[in-house]
């Protein structure tokens, strides 16, 4: 399934609870290119997770029109694969086993493929992709909490996705294994062909993978500055050192200091 | 490495039992406490292997009881349990009523079932599966119901049906918590048989005990107490080895024992 074009017209969402109505996103208005790489920043409890709950159809807009190529969303869809900030793997299931949870799910078989590939197959390949050949077998117990967010971004890629979302994947693992998995992200991204967006409160992390980033108001959120980031591809250690880099991390710092998100003492 | 571990602590507590028993039998021997007021081990033993066709056939009688009580309650305690988490009605107004039910003895309710279904087997049946039938109906709802919102966003992106949400998520997140209403469950089954069989009966070791208790046969009162104790650790010890091969994800993943 190519990846398609998406439109999002005048999104807003509003959570009903006890103390009232709360408006989590105001008035979103965003086209996000096919294949780009596109970072959502801003402070906790903006509403960036709300966006990516609405762009995964696993919650519904209160107002506007989300569309997807030509269609209008209409809850989870066959294209779009979730990565969340938890693992979430199923710790009954071994790592072979939690990979190809959703070919079992949707009954996907080696016939639906044109080469034939086995699942089994596909997913040993995308496990040694990321680093865990040898490691099917073992239950998620035994893998590091950097294994464990692997393990969860093959689920993910299994599928196949079109459109890639990424609830701040790498937001509980310390700082170097974050590191290694942007490069890691990085490689998988040049290899699959998707579009990505990549939710974060991280300035850093969303300019070095991103082609795109969307910097978000405090609640209700809406997006205050949509930053292209030009900097070559590949990326790599040293593009964190670019002069541009660091400029780039400077202005959505100072769209972070205006709005009162960031302040020094 | 843990292998030998397990091996010292087996070791370990065999020692300390055998210790008890030779204690036991020095303090009988060097006291010389009469046989109807503490038998020895020996004593016991001994008295054990001379009547071990009665007790073996009351024991029999005790196992089935045990056996089927339990059964029912995983029988009938599973579904119910499913239809509690997915009913609102169920979850608000049945469960919390059983919950209250609970603190009722249902020991108390053994005359009762006597008056309603007779001095049979099926009395016995009953009062075990009632007994063993609350822990396993609770721990199933706590096991179902501890599924975490995320994971159900992950099931709804994975475009999940109901069914598979509940065979691939909900209960294999609950089994170890089912298991653990199985443990409490059995060891429950085990007490319930023997009450309803002094209550009222003509076999099992209920009636095996109250019959030496009335011949003041104190001998064959601890023989009965020994076998009581056997079936109890063994079923128990059967269900934690079931637990251990269906579920070595969980035993494994909180480091063994």
């Amino acid at each position: 399934m190519p990846a398609e074009q998406i439109i999002i017209r005048d999104v807003e969402k509003t959570f009903q609870t006890r103390g009232g109505p709360v408006q989590a996103l105001a008035k979103v208005n965003l086209t996000i290119e096919p294949l780009s790489f596109v970072s959502v920043v801003g402070p906790s409890g903006c509403g960036k997770s709300t966006l990516m709950n609405l762009l995964a159809g696993l919650d519904v807009q209160t107002g506007g029109t989300i569309l997807i190529g030509d269609k209008p969303m209409k809850g989870p869809q066959e294209g779009n694969a979730v990565v969340f900030q938890k693992d979430l793997l199923l710790e009954w299931r071994t790592v072979l086993a939690n990979v190809l949870l959703p070919f079992e799910l949707q009954n996907v078989t080696w016939l639906d493929r044109k080469d034939r590939t086995t699942n089994k197959q596909m997913a040993e390949d995308m496990l040694k992709m990321v680093g865990l050949e040898g490691f099917g077998d073992k239950y998620p117990f035994e893998l590091s909490g950097g294994m464990r967010q692997r393990v969860s971004i093959c689920r993910a890629l299994i599928q196949q996705p079109s459109l890639l979302l990424m609830d701040e994947p790498f937001g509980a693992l310390d700082a170097l294994t974050r590191e290694q998995m942007m490069y890691d992200l990085l490689k998988i991204y040049k290899r699959y062909n998707c579009t990505v967006i990549f939710i974060t409160h991280s300035i850093e992390e969303a300019v070095f993978l991103s082609d795109r980033v969307l910097v978000m108001s405090p609640r209700p959120g809406s997006v205050v500055e949509d930053i292209a980031i030009d900097l070559d591809r590949p990326r790599g250690m040293n593009t964190r050192m670019d002069a541009r880099f660091l400029g780039y991390v400077r202005q959505i710092r100072g769209v972070f200091q205006s709005q009162g998100v960031l302040a020094e003492v | 490495m843990k292998a030998s571990f397990n091996l010292r602590q087996a070791l370990s507590v065999s020692a300390t039992f055998v210790g008890f028993l030779l204690l036991w039998q020095l303090v009988c021997v060097i006291f010389s406490i009469p046989s109807y007021l503490l038998p020895t081990p020996t004593d016991i033993i001994g008295r054990m292997i001379q009547d071990s066709d009665v007790l073996l056939r009351h024991s029999g009688v005790t196992l089935f009881e045990i056996l089927a009580g339990f059964a029912l309650s995983v029988l009938f305690g599973i579904p119910a349990a499913v239809i509690i988490v997915y009913s609102k009605y169920f979850s608000q107004s049945v469960f919390p009523l059983l919950i209250g039910l609970q603190c009722v003895p249902m020991i108390s309710i053994a005359p009762l079932l006597i008056t309603w279904l007779g001095f049979g087997i099926v009395t016995k049946v009953m009062i075990a599966f009632l007994i063993s039938f609350f822990p396993i109906i609770v721990s199933s709802v706590v096991g179902l119901k501890s599924m975490e919102k995320e994971m159900l966003m992950l099931a709804t992106s994975l475009r999940a049906n109901r069914m598979q949400v509940f065979l691939y998520f909900r209960l294999p997140k609950a089994l170890p918590s089912i298991f653990g209403g199985f443990k409490v469950g059995i060891t429950l089954a085990v007490v319930g048989a023997v009450v309803a069989e002094f209550v009222s009966s003509d076999r099992g070791l209920g009636y095996l005990q109250l019959v030496a208790n009335s011949r003041l046969d104190i001998t064959m009162q601890f023989c009965v107490i020994v076998m009581l104790g056997i079936i109890g650790l063994t079923l128990y010890n059967i269900v934690g080895l079931i637990e251990k091969i269906a579920l070595p994800w969980y035993r494994a993943a909180r480091g063994g024992e």
